[in-house]
């Protein structure tokens, strides 16, 4: 079948079973959009107004379904617009494929009008790019590109494509069978020794702690991971992107880690014998000051990405390959155990914690982030996808929303993306549209992305977008008023009327001030097909506890007082 | 002068696609991870696809394991080794011009070149070039020797290494969709539009 190399593409994505792709027309991608109309019926192209919106909804969509984000830009400024996204997607190890129109071949390297030289602007935040010069390798080049985005430690991948590849005519063939790349090859099981080492520490640990990471999401291994915690009788801390791993209303589950953590997870982590740290890989934000950090404790590090072991915490056993298989060999073979003394001083901090917690204080009525985000989990029966910005509302959702179900919880942890949320969120509706989804967002981060306004209505996607406006960059601000003698520069905010805006884009809106309204609030937008807006309007000045300072120990959190003591 | 102290250097071996921008992607890999490097060597091999890099270190072998580990990640990079106490075979070339206008020169440059595995082979009235090929290690002790005379000009390739005896380091990699347009169409295929 003699093809263009546009219809080439869009028979690849067929082939892929993509159903949708997010992106914006220009010059140079023009041919692709234009064999486009012939696919319609197939392939549905969503216009967005920004291309970063483009990736954070590829990134957003590949979240929430586990299959391949696609974004389509043009060259250029089309394309410079998907970097932040990519790096999201690059840091959190998010499958996402993006499409980008080029110069024609001749043209490269001319400064001719739109070129920019995407694969050497992308290649740091690339798992990998292409440059397709011939239309020849053009359908061989897609399937590469899909293959290595989503296998191993999945990432983002780039294919630039000059526009005169795009109008090239060459017989169509898809590649058959496996993708067979020399240079590529994600390590997968264990060696027998490996796991018994790992059996001997956990075998011989009396304070073990399961790190849970992002891995066991991507790498399916929920089961494995709660049957190791079950059988083992080891507590469970979560990273930010790990919640979900295992239903936090699980008893062995002790909440999330790290700067914003609960405090029962970091001194836990601080005082056991042995950490197991399963598809995670000791981010600063979760380790806190490396030098002190889980001094006690001896490691087992499972992680998919060979590179990410010894990096920043040394192991004592070192396991790169895919967590469900690497388990699966090691389950057989565990003894069950219990740590009854462990487990009581993790209770003792837990109750700690929650004496100290925000919804036990006593509130005039007016509204705190907390609470918002406690009665939206509260309402929505605690099963909603909730997509978040990044700040303060993003980490009170992490300790408030409690998930039970993986890929519930959408947030870009690595890179802080603000304005990843609202376009993200719009992706994950396409990925899963029979799910209930929430954007939490902040009202700076929002007003990042707010362009999607239009898009979410053009696609009459059913997102409820709850801003949590405080008028203020509140992280930044928590920030300024914890080390920087509260010289609030550059973070208090005007904003615009937010319903009205909503209104100006044709979406039903709601204002919520008071607390006995939220409830009244989330049900009008539950009710609603299609994207609604709720503005809620919360204390200007909260902060989020506990909170380990950047570089201070694991261990030397700030926390909030109990209600006698504040 | 100082004996350089080759206790702490390790030699990465990779074998890589030989393809455009490759290098770039290592390049790019080292500087975004601020990996610290002494010498890269790259060059082709028997194989019409594959280039092999030596990569010098100077930083102990974990470190060299991380970088090891990162490099291989790259999608382009087909096999990296480490090698550390492995006997292997090393060799550095360089050239260097030296002052070579009177007689005591002249006298010098010869006896030092005897000495070592060194050839003169550009003579001319005020310099001569000096082609050497040993280890870094004679290398730089040549250096030191031929320096009181006056060295005008230097390059150096860098090191390259080779695991001697059946420590054969190589690979069947032919990029998998030229195997195919090669067979299919042949290398001036219809496709392209220029």
């Amino acid at each position: 079948m003699q093809l263009t190399g546009s219809e080439i593409i869009m028979e690849c994505l067929l082939q892929e079973g993509v159903h949708v792709m997010f992106g914006y027309p220009g010059g140079a991608i023009l041919p692709t959009y234009d064999a486009m109309s012939l696919y319609a019926d197939r392939l549905h192209h969503v216009l967005v107004r920004h291309e970063q919106g483009a990736s954070h909804m590829a990134d957003g969509y590949a979240r929430a379904t586990g299959e391949v984000g696609v974004c389509i830009a043009t060259s250029g400024p089309g394309a410079t617009n998907l970097v932040t996204g990519l790096a999201t997607a690059m840091m959190d190890s998010s499958p996402v494929v993006a499409i980008t129109g080029q110069v024609p071949i001749p043209a490269i390297g001319s400064d001719a009008f739109q070129e920019t030289d995407v694969t050497g602007v992308t290649l740091p935040i690339t798992k990998h790019n292409y440059l397709v010069t011939d239309v020849r390798e053009l359908a061989y080049t897609m399937k590469e590109a899909f293959h290595i985005a989503r296998t191993g430690r999945p990432g983002p991948v780039l294919v630039d494509v000059p526009k005169d590849v795009q109008t090239a005519v060459t017989e169509f063939v898809y590649p058959a069978g496996e993708i067979v790349l020399p240079g590529y090859d994600p390590p997968w099981s264990a060696k027998e020794w490996e796991i018994d080492a790992a059996l001997r520490l956990i075998g011989e640990a009396e304070r073990p702690i399961i790190l849970a990471g992002h891995g066991i999401l991507m790498s399916g291994a929920m089961r494995e991971v709660q049957e190791l915690a079950e059988r083992a009788q080891i507590p469970v801390s979560l990273t930010l992107l790990g919640k979900g791993a295992l239903p936090e209303a699980h008893p062995l589950v002790i909440g999330m880690m790290g700067m914003h953590g609960e405090a029962c997870s970091n001194l836990a982590i601080q005082e056991a014998d042995l950490l197991i740290a399963l598809g995670m890989r000791f981010d600063d934000r979760v380790t806190g000051n490396l030098a002190t950090y889980a001094l006690n404790a001896r490691k087992i590090h499972i992680d998919i990405d060979r590179s990410e072991i010894n990096k920043n915490v040394k192991a004592d056993v070192g396991i790169a390959g895919d967590l469900k298989t690497v388990l699966s060999q090691l389950l057989p073979k565990l003894e069950g155990k219990s740590h009854p003394d462990w487990m009581g001083r993790i209770r003792d901090w837990q109750e700690d914690s929650s004496e100290r917690d925000i919804l036990n204080y006593e509130t005039p009525g007016h509204l705190l982030t907390a609470q918002v985000i406690n009665d939206i989990w509260k309402l929505t029966g605690g099963d909603a996808i909730t997509v978040t910005d990044v700040g303060q509302h993003q980490m009170l959702e992490a300790q408030y929303y409690p998930h039970q179900r993986p890929s519930t919880l959408l947030t870009s942890g690595g890179l802080g993306t603000m304005g990843f949320g609202f376009p993200a969120a719009i992706g994950a509706k396409f990925g899963k549209p029979d799910e209930e989804i929430w954007a939490i967002v902040g009202d700076g981060g929002f007003q990042m992305t707010l362009c999607e306004l239009a898009t979410a209505k053009q696609e009459n996607v059913n997102v409820n977008i709850a801003i949590i406006n405080n008028a203020f960059l509140g992280m930044v601000r928590q920030w300024q008023e914890l080390f920087y003698e509260k010289r609030y520069e550059a973070t208090p905010m005007v904003n615009p009327d937010f319903c009205k805006l909503a209104e100006a884009y044709g979406i039903p809106s709601r204002r919520v001030v008071m607390r006995d309204e939220i409830e009244d609030a989330v049900s009008f937008a539950r009710g609603i097909d299609g994207p609604t807006l709720i503005e809620f309007v919360v204390e200007k000045e909260e902060m989020v506890y506990p909170m380990v300072p950047s570089g201070a120990d694991l261990h030397d959190m700030k926390r909030r007082p109990k209600p006698g003591e504040a | 002068m100082a004996e350089i102290n080759t206790a702490n250097k390790v030699t990465i071996l990779a074998l890589v696609e030989n393809e455009p921008g490759v290098l770039n992607r290592i390049a790019s890999l080292f500087r975004r991870r601020a990996f610290n490097i002494d010498s890269l060597t790259v060059g082709r091999t028997h194989k019409p696809h594959v280039s092999r890099m030596t990569i010098r270190v100077d930083a102990g072998s974990e470190y060299a394991r991380k970088i090891a580990t990162n490099l291989q990640k790259l999608v382009n990079v087909i096999d990296v080794r480490v090698i550390d106490n492995e006997p292997h075979v090393e060799r550095d070339l360089a050239l260097i011009k030296v002052r070579n206008d009177d007689a005591d020169s002249r006298n010098t440059i010869t006896e030092i070149c005897d000495r070592y595995p060194a050839r003169i082979v550009d003579v001319g009235p005020h310099v001569a070039i000096i082609e050497m090929v040993g280890t870094e290690n004679i290398i730089e002790e040549f250096i030191d020797e031929v320096r009181p005379t006056g060295i005008v000009e230097m390059i150096r390739t860098g090191v390259v290494s080779m695991g001697r005896g059946t420590r054969i380091h190589d690979t069947d990699f032919k990029r998998p969709e030229l195997a195919r347009l090669e067979t299919e169409t042949g290398a001036n295929g219809n496709g392209r539009v220029v």
